[in-house]
């Protein structure tokens, strides 16, 4: 086990090393100068070059990899070049709104598609399973921005139940907060409890046709029984892949969603940055999604080890 | 049924709604300012949140585009132009208490011209050459040579007062003199001013203000619909306009702005060093169809001056739509059917899809337009910075402008020692019947060289509840007002 923690974290070290490489030099090959964009074109090309220096901008490429790496190192993400703000305040601002998010839209979507998947294994080839797939089906060719300006009309236009859009802040307290995500959170979920309840389905059936199952039953459990204790548990494993990959999609790859609901998450954060040549910005995300990504891997492993002993056992050796 | 269980949610789910009477405003704005300090970035945004509600200048521009005072109550200026005597309003605090007199005049302009300024219309305060202060309530600026916009340059967002104590601290944190004081910044979301108990002028009505940010056009309609803003003053979504004008409880305000949308054409690079291929480009483009492919809003110009501005000319006619024409000017230049040159199109909807208009407009007359899309980076540099383009379309948002066609060395490069010599003279003129004059033959100089195609002046297209009054229905430079703004009964 402590091998395997060890492994696990040099991988981690390694990979995130490499993210720093790499979006560094895809970012000094951008075209664009952070300070001639917040200066626009009325400025003089002194005042943009005394900008370049307050941003530290006139070192060389070398010296502001250095630096921004040491900085790293003792946890300081450095300054943004645009909102003039440590790039940690801003970042901490916006994981309160896509961390939340991504919880509850998982939240949702699992307790939406874990109940429908094995309801529909369970009735296999009658009706119900014919409509649950027919539904999901369809809402996994569902685009979540359109669900979303759907929700929109509907809960915030015609019956005014949700906001259109924004983020209130929690400082105004829990409720008035997640009343804006609900809806964003419908929109992801959805579309993702479609995927998810076809894959429950099909790893559900696949358990049911297992000897243990046929065991179970001929032992005198019954049908239900049988299902929920021996051919769900181990139907999980591909169920927890694919809800780790989606937390991690969540995490970061939400920009349309945040657009639609003007909300100001991690995803939009990113997409500005890179607009506004933020640089140290897009490095410093590019970076903790990227270990946040690793994270959620690891988290999945471990899940697995829970979920099934014979996997801990070969890690264990 | 569905209804019913609405307004039950509905009842249950939202906080008990106000019925008193409304002082507060929420505003939508396409783009979130990236700092509060009008003093250190370009950025529009940041002026339409701050400009007259945290900070203040000397003078100021009103709503219908002149110079008013401000901070300054009065000015006498001295018969050869280069001294402006100013009386300072007494009273007058920052929101953090410290008191405004002329040693923050002092502060404020010397700051914005030092080497490390980071101001970005530094050239506004360059030809000031000394400011003194006889006594704290009395400023008296001295220019190097006399410059006729003076007044109004600091009255930009530019030239606002800056208290010495919070300089460093305002791109988050702004401290002003104006009548609304920030509050806090949600950043992404929104930022909120509340009104300054301490302001030195008459209270605002309203208690207190939102700007929240959306830039997606379906969002920034449904938060309008929804009622969660109040107002939308230049409203991104132009294909809702019918929906929204529709609805009783809004207002679909129509205004201008200052913005001249020009097809820049690079004159330093062949063919278009040929006034008969520049004329030509601007025979080709029927303007009228153009604005209407961009919802119709748009003013036809003929130069680079816009309609409402004083000294203001119409030459729209000097270009009629004319493909005929313009294939013979450039037989005539021997610019051949099927030349390719490159249309270069930043963000902004008139330029991608008025790109696209003009391109299929170009085709007519034999040139192929190769349509290139750019961010703003791109735009700001290869563009911009180093004139690498053919043609590029843009619009010009500042007022006052003229200047920009008499640098040595500015992205279009028109050198034209005739438009020099009559600019500077334009410039350094405080007779206002011989600056009418002067800014009348810019106008016409510029259209006869047509160093640039002139299309349209950019219509300002603002949504708000139909109770509020007060606010910009032109906008003369950019900002939201909110000291006169209030709720009708």
């Amino acid at each position: 086990m402590t091998a395997f923690l060890i492994r696990r974290l040099v991988g981690l070290v390694v990979t995130l090393w490499l993210a720093t490489v790499v979006v560094f030099l895809v970012l000094q090959v951008l075209p664009g100068d952070p300070a001639a964009l917040m200066l626009d074109t009325s400025a003089r090309p002194d005042t943009i070059a005394a900008l370049r220096h307050q941003m530290g901008l006139d070192r060389s490429a070398w010296v502001r990899y250095g630096a921004w790496i040491w900085g790293l190192v003792r946890g300081d993400f450095g300054v943004s070049y645009t909102y003039a703000v440590p790039v940690s305040e801003l970042i901490a601002q916006r994981v309160m709104v896509s961390v939340p998010l991504a919880v509850l839209s998982i939240c949702l979507s699992t307790a939406i598609a874990i109940p429908v998947g094995v309801l529909a294994a369970a009735r296999r080839g009658r009706g119900t399973d014919a409509a649950i797939m027919g539904v999901a089906q369809f809402g996994v060719a569902l685009p979540n921005f359109w669900l979303g300006i759907l929700l929109i009309l509907l809960f915030a236009v015609a019956y005014p139940v949700f906001p259109a859009g924004g983020f209130v802040g929690w400082e105004k307290g829990f409720w008035p907060a997640l009343r804006c995500l609900i809806l964003p959170a419908l929109s992801l979920a959805l579309p993702q409890a479609a995927i998810l309840s076809r894959v429950t389905r099909s790893a559900v059936l696949e358990t049911l046709g297992q000897d243990y199952v046929r065991t179970a039953l001929a032992k005198g459990l019954s049908g239900v029984m049988a299902l929920w204790r021996h051919a769900v548990p181990n139907a999980l494993i591909p169920v927890v892949t694919i809800i780790g990959l989606q937390f991690s999609f969540l995490l970061a790859g939400t920009v349309i969603i945040e657009n639609v609901f003007a909300l100001p998450g991690m995803g939009r954060l990113v997409f500005q940055a890179i607009a506004q040549r933020d640089l140290i910005v897009v490095q410093d995300l590019v970076v903790l999604l990227a270990g946040a990504v690793i994270v959620v891997n690891f988290l999945v492993d471990l899940a697995y080890l829970g979920l099934d002993p014979r996997i801990s056992h070969e890690g264990a050796k | 049924m569905n209804r019913i269980l609405a307004t039950l949610l509905a009842t249950t789910i939202l906080a008990g709604p106000a019925f008193a009477a409304k002082d507060s405003i929420t505003l939508g704005m396409p783009l979130e300012p990236p700092v509060l300090d009008p003093t250190a970035g370009a950025a529009a945004a940041i002026k339409e949140v701050t400009y007259a509600n945290i900070f203040q200048g000397l003078t100021r521009i009103a709503a219908d585009g002149t110079v008013a005072p401000q901070l300054a109550k009065s000015w006498t200026i001295s018969a050869d132009g280069l001294t402006y005597t100013f009386a300072l309003n007494s009273g007058v605090k920052f929101h953090d208490g410290a008191a405004f007199d002329c040693s923050v005049v002092k502060f404020t302009y010397e700051r914005a011209v030092a080497t490390d300024s980071t101001n970005s219309q530094k050239g506004f305060f360059e030809p000031i050459a000394t400011t003194a202060c006889p006594d704290p309530l009395t400023a008296v600026v001295t220019l190097r040579r006399a410059t006729g916009d003076f007044l109004f340059n600091m009255g930009a967002g530019d030239a606002v007062m800056i208290s010495p104590a919070t300089a460093a601290t305002n791109k988050t944190n702004p401290v002003g003199t104006g009548p609304f004081a920030f509050k806090r910044w949600i950043k992404g979301d929104r930022v909120e001013l509340e009104r300054f108990a301490g302001y030195w002028g008459p209270a605002p009505k309203l208690a207190s203000a939102v700007f929240r940010f959306i830039a997606d056009p379906s969002a920034a309609t449904a938060a309008v619909m929804a009622g969660d803003l109040d107002a939308f003053p230049l409203f991104p979504a132009a294909e809702s306009l019918d929906t929204i004008r529709k609805d009783k409880r809004f207002a679909v305000v129509i205004g201008t702005t200052q913005g001249k949308t020009i097809m820049s054409i690079n004159n330093e690079r062949a063919p278009f060093t040929d006034v008969r291929v520049r004329r030509a480009l601007a025979h080709a483009i029927d303007r009228a169809a153009l604005i209407d492919a961009l919802g119709g809003n748009g003013k036809v110009i003929g130069s680079h001056y816009v309609p409402g501005r004083t000294g203001y000319i119409d030459l729209t006619g000097a270009y009629p739509y004319d493909p005929a024409k313009a294939q013979k000017l450039l037989a005539e230049a021997g610019v051949k059917p099927g030349t390719e040159m490159t249309l270069k199109l930043p963000p902004p909807v008139y330029a991608r899809r008025g790109g696209e208009v003009i391109a299929a407009m170009l085709e007519q007359v034999g040139i192929k337009a190769k349509l290139v899309p750019v961010e703003w980076a791109q735009w700001l540099g290869p563009v911009f910075a180093d004139s690498d383009f053919d043609l590029t379309i843009i619009s010009h948002v500042e007022p006052n402008d003229l200047g920009i066609y008499a640098r040595d060395k500015y992205y279009f490069n028109y050198k034209d020692q005739a438009y020099r010599s009559l600019y500077t003279r334009y410039n350094e003129s405080n007779d206002p019947a011989l600056r009418l004059d002067l800014v009348q033959q810019l106008q016409r100089k510029l259209s006869e060289d047509e160093p640039n195609v002139f299309l349209f002046a950019l219509a300002k297209t603002g949504v708000w509840n139909a109770k509020l009054t007060g606010l910009w229905e032109n906008q003369p430079i950019f900002a939201n007002d909110l000291s006169g703004v209030a709720w009708a009964e």
